[in-house]
């Protein structure tokens, strides 16, 4: 919770500040996307730093700290360090920042090769064997999932937070969404690997009303028959996808091993039937 | 001591901020001379054509999009063409037209994020699009509702503005309905208008003198302004078809850049909006032209400052194209056409906001990804950047080194760079060996 009581008593404004690591920009980019709200929030907090949007650059402490990206390089991890000294509330937001993003498909791989794969002088390119979302490096007081994150669900979390209330968001599956809206299954009507059962909502179920799979992009959801904080039934989930659905084993480590592919249970999940290819 | 006294002097600003991505700039002066110039890009390399290998190629479209936040729509156009060729598909008619239509809305989110909220900022003298709004309420009010247009038909189309979920090889997983599109025609009216006031603006504004001389690269088709497709043109009359991109395009590495360069037949050249409109002129609307006879300005522009008026003039273009495509639309009899999966090798251009955005893809028999090459924008014009920002150095040397500093950022501005897809941080060092 912020304190934002000066020794006077008078209120002052939040400061804020939005951080990058390695990402896309989409995340930060919700936040010029809140549009007619965008002046509304530039009026309620200051927005101290965040270079994407502005030239002044105003020094820390900040009061809260947006954190888009994940952790690449041994210079970002020595940075995310200094980040945290000057934040008092530290919010991850998006895939990459919370669960090691896309890139974090390295994590299987070799990335010596991956270099020789992309840049013909490998050796001028510094960067770790892993992509890890920032929870591994430092204490993170709350985490927007999603990639992209959804932009109200941010500006709840941060009303929250200046209102002085703890903030919470949902952690039940797409599915419970997706019926809400009346979406078909993709899953039960047309045989899709559908990952809504197993993903976290927060996205309005747009992948379904597209007529389409989700794909995870929000992360594993939880509380799903077993209680909050508790992993979702991917196990259940994959068995179904390869006796019914006929995807073979390297199909259901596909499935899993997408946008939060590093992070559990998607990532045990995807491990497992990688040992049945 | 002798007369000649060499010192060095070192500029540094931590951050040039609006722009996309993560860079330094490090200029070296001595004397009067500048040196060397380089744009340093060091966002982290994240290895996307790497990890391509081995992925279905329908999840590429999902995956790509990831590369940019501003302009995913351009990541997955130019990916599924390049799939398309392979597949020997041709999409035709409404799916046609509904690419188009979410083309449009990418450019006038990216092109109004910008040009109101990244780059007027320099001309009005604010460090944001937010701090101009105190003084500007209606401008930026209008910009925002404007990129606001462009999202919303990103999110019709697409499911979402940022990484929309819709496109897919061979069309969409959805198409809408024909009242649905119907229901955005009054916002992209109004839009039209915010358009054109936009183009008035921009033109008033005051611009240094500054004509580097360019060779314009962008696509030209006969019938219509370029998004998906068309053959790679030159200004220097260089005349190619996509496929023949790689052998007249060269990426090379330097060491101070995780971004690698990319030049055509050894020179540097530019993309983007300038380029595009400079070589598609007899596609700018007839209202578009009027509005820009009436600023007095004419085309081809070679001020890379007036890359604000090319990309404005691409708003009315893009918010004018839409209505028209709203209009002859009738929803195609199925979503997406059928593939049929065959091994091969296809490659792709279309026209990402900020420039010719090119994959190739090779696929097996399996529809599984073997290799993938993307050359975006930014490191096709980050060769350009750095010339030009060695021609605009000397009069900037005067100017103490912070001014000096802030005013090479703008030039910087002017591309619209996007490190992410090659940054979002730019690290300013001058460095001034000189003689007194």
């Amino acid at each position: 919770m912020l304190d934002r009581q000066k020794g006077s008593g008078e209120q002052r404004r939040p400061r804020v500040a939005v951080f990058k690591f390695a990402s896309c920009d989409g995340c930060q980019l919700s936040i010029l996307n809140l549009e007619e709200d965008l002046l509304a929030v530039g009026e309620a907090l200051d927005l101290a730093y965040f270079p994407e949007a502005s030239s002044e650059m105003k020094p820390g402490p900040y009061d809260i700290a947006l954190v888009e990206g994940s952790i690449t390089t041994a210079e970002d991890a020595r940075r995310i360090l200094a980040v945290r000294q000057q934040a008092k509330v530290l919010i991850t937001i998006g895939a990459c920042a919370t669960a090691g993003g896309i890139q974090a498909l390295r994590n299987w791989a070799d990335v010596e090769a991956f270099k020789q794969a992309v840049y013909p002088s490998p050796e001028y390119i510094q960067s770790l064997s892993t992509s890890t979302p920032i929870s591994e490096h430092i204490h993170v007081d709350f985490e927007l999932w999603g990639c992209p994150i959804d932009k109200n669900q941010l500006l709840r979390v941060i009303t929250d937070l200046v209102v002085g209330v703890q903030p919470r968001l949902p952690g039940d599956s797409v599915c419970l969404e997706c019926k809400r809206r009346g979406h078909v299954c993709v899953l039960v009507a047309k045989g899709i690997p559908c990952l809504g059962p197993v993903t976290r909502t927060g996205c309005g179920a747009i992948c379904p009303g597209m007529g389409r799979d989700c794909y995870g992009c929000f992360g594993p959801s939880e509380g799903e028959r077993k209680g909050p904080g508790l992993p979702p039934n991917t196990v259940s989930l994959a068995t179904r996808f390869h006796r019914e659905l006929q995807l073979i084993p390297v199909e259901v480590v596909r499935r899993f091993r997408g946008i939060n592919g590093s992070v559990s249970p998607f990532r045990t999940e995807s491990e497992a039937w990688e040992k049945k290819t | 001591m002798s007369e000649k006294h060499t010192h060095t002097r070192t500029i540094a600003v931590d951050l040039v901020a609006r722009v996309e991505g993560e860079g330094a700039l490090r200029v070296t002066v001595k004397g009067d001379v500048v040196q060397d110039v380089q744009l340093k890009i060091f966002e982290p390399p994240r290895f996307f054509e790497a990890f391509l290998q081995g992925r279905h190629y329908d999840e590429v479209p999902d995956i790509v999009a990831r590369i940019c936040g501003i302009c995913p729509i351009a990541y997955q156009m130019s990916a599924v063409h390049a799939l398309e060729q392979i597949f020997g598909l041709r999409v035709e008619g409404a799916l046609r037209d509904l690419r188009r239509l979410i083309y449009c809305g990418e450019w006038i989110e990216s092109h109004a994020l910008h040009v109101y909220l990244l780059q007027a900022p320099d001309f009005l003298g604010y460090e944001s699009g937010i701090a101009m709004a105190k003084d500007h309420p209606a401008v930026v009010t209008r910009g925002l509702r404007l990129k606001k247009a462009g999202n919303a038909i990103m999110t019709l189309l697409g499911g979402r503005s940022v990484h929309p979920v819709s496109v897919k090889v061979g069309g969409f997983s959805r198409v809408p309905l024909r009242r649905e599109l119907e229901g955005m025609k009054d916002e992209l009216l109004w839009a039209r208008d915010a358009a054109v006031e936009t183009v008035r603006w921009v033109a008033g504004f005051d611009y240094p003198e500054f004509t580097p001389g360019y060779n314009d690269v962008a696509l030209r088709h006969p019938d219509e302004y370029p998004f998906n497709e068309g053959q790679i043109v030159a200004s220097s009359g260089l005349q190619i078809s996509v496929n023949g991109f790689e052998e007249h395009f060269t990426e090379h590495q330097v060491a101070y850049s995780t971004a690698l360069h990319c030049t055509l037949q050894g020179s540097s050249y530019l993309v983007g909006p300038l380029a595009r409109v400079n070589l598609n002129q007899e596609h700018v609307t007839p209202l578009a032209k009027q509005v820009l006879a009436d600023c007095a300005v004419a085309l081809p522009l070679r001020n890379p400052f007036h890359g604000i008026i090319a990309r404005s003039v691409e708003i009315l273009y893009a918010v004018e194209e839409s209505l028209r495509l709203i209009e002859r639309y009738e929803p195609p009899p199925i979503p997406a056409a059928p593939i049929t999966v065959q091994p091969g090798i296809g490659m792709a251009c279309t026209e990402a906001p900020r420039g010719i955005l090119y994959h190739r893809y090779e696929v097996d028999g399996d529809g599984i990804v073997r290799k993938a090459k993307i050359v975006p924008p930014t490191s096709q014009n980050q060769s350009r950047i750095e010339q030009d920002l060695r021609l605009f150095m000397p009069r900037l040397l005067s100017l103490p080194d912070k001014e000096a500093a802030l005013a090479c950022e703008r030039v910087i501005r002017c591309y619209d760079p996007c490190i992410s897809c090659a940054t979002h941080f730019l690290n300013l060092e001058i460095r001034r060996e000189g003689s007194a």
